[in-house]
């Protein structure tokens, strides 16, 4: 596919705060702006759009601070999520929809559907998630092109 | 308010939704596109889920978060029910988005009523 004027691959990184409701989603619709901005595919651009959304949301809610990393090669785009954060006990678990650990205050805000994971997978070609308690949690997003 | 007339079914527009609802246009300056799709939710995870782009929603949730995550998944325009008016970084928010935003003083229910009605005739 056509990424333009002789472009190789594409980083961006964004840092995400924790509890920084007002300005959460910034990252990704500023990701979404520079996938649309390459050209890249629409239904490509909104399936990275939502994963990393739901990506930056979990970061906000239970991290304490998380990098986004994000990658657009002629292939595919990759999104990579590090949190530093209480990480996840049991990620089997925490991949079943409906399942949830978000406040009343985060309820009240709309989310703690229990579909954040299982969203981010179901738009990802490849999704990979490891967690350390009392470290944080690593995600990685690929979406590629096409597919 | 009410229901389009038989000889006027077709797909509804923005500008069909306000005059249904009798909403007032809090941000939108052209309420000429077409409504691909209605979905009345309030947790936006299940949004982001089961929407597909030009969607409306129709929701009572009340927050910036209701605009990012309208933006994300493509959607056409969000109508708040039971009268809602959202503060000024909302609006703000939602007009750097370039997204059509809409309030209505019915409930959700009657709302999504009157929408079902005139988008498949029944």
């Amino acid at each position: 596919m056509d990424l333009g004027m002789s472009l190789q691959e594409l980083v961006r990184v964004h840092e995400v705060l924790a509890r920084d409701f007002a300005n959460a989603g910034r990252a990704s619709t500023s990701i979404k702006e520079t996938l649309k901005h390459l050209g890249v595919n629409p239904v490509t651009v909104r399936r990275v759009a939502i994963a990393s959304y739901e990506a930056e949301m979990n970061i906000v809610m239970y991290a304490n601070r998380g990098v986004m990393t994000l990658k657009v090669s002629p292939d595919s785009i990759t999104l990579e999520v590090q949190d530093e954060g209480p990480g996840i006990p049991n990620i089997p678990l925490a991949m079943q929809e409906g399942y949830s650990t978000a406040t009343p205050e985060m309820r009240e805000m709309g989310f703690g559907a229990g579909m954040g994971l299982p969203n981010i997978q179901r738009n990802a070609d490849v999704f990979e998630i490891t967690s350390e308690v009392g470290r944080g949690t690593r995600l990685f997003i690929q979406v590629n092109h096409g597919s | 308010m009410g229901m389009l007339p038989r000889t006027q079914r077709r797909a509804l527009t923005l500008a069909d939704v306000r005059e249904i609802l009798s909403a007032e246009v809090l941000v939108g300056s052209d309420l000429s596109g077409p409504v691909a799709s209605i979905e009345a939710a309030d947790l936006m995870s299940d949004v982001l889920a089961l929407s597909k782009p030009g969607m409306l929603l129709l929701t009572g949730l009340l927050n910036p978060q209701v605009i990012r995550t309208a933006v994300i998944a493509d959607l056409c325009g969000v109508v708040l029910v039971r009268g809602k008016k959202p503060a000024p970084d909302i609006l703000g928010l939602a007009r750097e988005s370039n997204l059509a935003l809409l309030s209505t003083s019915l409930s959700m229910f009657e709302a999504a009523g009157l929408l079902y009605c005139a988008m498949t005739g029944k």
